[in-house]
């Protein structure tokens, strides 16, 4: 279900608070954060935020596209190495 | 014979089942463009006037999106979460199932036929 849009959207007051101190000095400063709920909102646009996937911290380049997902969604936390390598093999026998 | 948003042609039927022909009208939309335009939704597609075949025309070109429209917003869609590189993206880009599901088994839909890839046999 969606979120109720009295509320607006959520996005972590320290998070926000950053943001707005960097859009405020007019600066752009890769930071980290771990705030992977928190909704992209148009101040967002241009930074360069590093979200933590749970082990590391990832950076994300928010463009416009992206206003309305959450940060999380764009720091992938599950590697996968391929199966395989035998198929090659397989097939040339 | 009726020609409604492009390449439908129906007959026969009901008018809210055939109008569920045109790709993004399902029954539920069906009912209500036939609401709005006001045509009685059980009669035989053959049996309406040509007037009331246009009023139809003109409620679905006015208010809702079809065939090649809807299609193309649709990749759209798709294509704006892959450029983001978001999760959904991702997923779309290795043929797996979006919303969240199992892949240990299942997920064939996305997946297509089963490929083996089999233990590796010593030689």
């Amino acid at each position: 279900m969606a979120r109720s849009l009295k509320k607006g959207p959520f996005v972590d007051a320290h998070l926000m608070g950053r943001i707005e101190e960097l859009n405020r000095k007019n600066e752009k400063k890769v930071f980290k954060t771990w705030s992977r709920r928190s909704t992209i909102t148009p101040d967002f646009v241009g930074h360069t935020i590093s979200v933590h996937n749970g082990k590391k911290f990832f950076p994300v380049f928010v463009t416009e596209n992206m206003v309305g997902h959450k940060l999380g969604e764009f720091s992938p936390t599950r590697t996968f190495k391929s199966h395989g390598g035998k198929t090659k093999k397989a097939v040339t026998k | 014979m009726a020609r409604i948003a492009g390449v439908d042609i129906p007959k026969d039927k009901q008018a809210w089942i055939a109008l569920t022909y045109i790709y993004g009208v399902g029954r539920t939309t069906s009912r209500e463009i036939l609401q709005k335009a006001q045509v009685g939704a059980e009669i035989r597609m053959k049996d309406l006037t040509e007037e009331e075949v246009t009023r139809i025309r003109n409620v679905i070109d006015k208010e809702y999106e079809v065939e090649g429209d809807l299609r193309r917003s649709v990749t759209l869609n798709i294509k704006r979460l892959m450029d983001i590189s978001s999760y959904r993206g991702l997923r779309h880009r290795r043929g797996l199932p979006v919303h969240g599901q199992r892949t240990h088994t299942n997920a064939r839909t996305r997946k297509g036929p089963k490929k083996t890839v089999g233990a590796r046999s010593k030689k």
